[in-house]
């Protein structure tokens, strides 16, 4: 028994490598999580901080990234916000084809010209929109998206949101949803493939 | 003696062999089958809550321990579109999520009493000890 456990040693190494090895597979094709199948991204209706009625429509042709989120925010829109920014940046030419849109989850302090010089500090030609609490709070709805109102300790108030960044291709299909965290280098992954798609 | 000879080299071959494999386990890099982690909202679910039926799709907090490469696939097979987890997910209509980075992710979801549902992603092991023991634990695991 004993000969017979030390004989078929190699055969179980064997087994074990063939077991436990296993093989490589293609990751899902983009870094963002992926609607299955994809359908027409919520349209809403709001005051853009360009001046003119902000409406998913006005970009088809172009994917949208759309963001929620407010101006007094000290850390999640502001590092969105540069990551976007710093992968349109790295698409070069392509840039021309992404929209970025921000929509304030905070109508009561964001207008639209507060909106406009808070994005432009981060590209002049990303598009924010502000409108009624309730018509935000519908756009919220439609897309899964919660915020709330938090006091601060030392006065004033702050608004917890969802921080994914939704991705809408050029014929307005909400196609993906990338969550907090990721670096541009994956948005731009995720920009390219969805240009090269139909 | 020729048998004497035969046997020592016998035995220093399969020390030999021995000795590769274990390298083998311990320092081949670990490459992994994409495997989907699946969640799924029934058909009826909402229609049973109007009912009156206490339907609990999720637990308040999920932590799931993923392998690198996996990923979460959230299904919603109801008649309604379902908040489930960090998306709005339309019927008929499934997310999936994919993980790259070894983390625990936190997911605001008005669909929890706590309000939250996290993922945690475990590392790749290191070579060496601790994939030795990985890809032993996974091979006992397989029965």
């Amino acid at each position: 028994m004993k000969h017979f456990v030390f004989r078929s040693l190699p055969g179980l190494l064997l087994a074990l490598a063939l077991t436990l090895g296993t093989t490589a597979r293609a990751l899902p094709a983009l870094k963002a999580g992926v609607f299955e199948p994809a359908q027409a991204a919520p349209e809403f209706s709001l005051r853009g901080s360009d001046g003119a009625e902000l409406k998913l429509s006005r970009y088809r042709g172009k994917l949208v990234l759309l963001v929620f989120g407010f101006t007094n925010c000290p850390e999640v829109c502001p590092t969105t916000l540069a990551t976007l920014a710093e992968a349109r940046k790295a698409m070069g030419a392509d840039a021309a084809a992404v929209q970025v849109v921000y929509v304030t989850v905070d109508p009561e302090r964001d207008d639209v010209t507060r909106i406009r010089q808070y994005l432009g500090a981060f590209d002049p030609g990303f598009v924010g929109g502000t409108g009624s609490p309730d018509a935000l709070a519908a756009v919220r709805k439609s897309y899964g998206v919660a915020a709330e109102k938090v006091a601060r300790p030392g006065g004033g108030y702050g608004m917890s949101h969802s921080s994914s960044v939704y991705l809408i291709d050029r014929d307005g299909r909400l196609r993906a949803m990338m969550p907090y965290g990721h670096e541009a280098k994956d948005f731009v992954h995720d920009l390219r493939l969805l240009l090269a798609s139909k | 003696m020729r048998v004497g000879r035969f046997l020592a080299w016998a035995t220093g071959l399969l020390l030999l062999t021995l000795l590769a494999g274990l390298g083998w386990t311990a320092f081949a890099p670990i490459t992994l089958d994409s495997r989907d982690e699946l969640f799924e909202i029934p058909k009826g679910t909402w229609a049973r809550r109007m009912a009156g039926d206490k339907v609990e799709i999720l637990p308040d907090r999920i932590d799931l321990t993923l392998a690198l490469n996996d990923t979460l696939l959230l299904r919603n097979q109801d008649e309604v579109p379902q908040q489930f987890g960090p998306v709005l997910i339309m019927p008929g209509q499934s997310f999936r999520l994919p993980f790259e980075v070894a983390s625990t992710y936190g997911f605001a979801c008005t669909a929890h009493a706590s309000g939250q549902m996290s993922v945690v992603v475990a590392p790749t092991p290191a070579p060496g000890w601790q994939t030795l023991q990985w890809r032993w634990k996974r091979w006992t695991a397989r029965g």
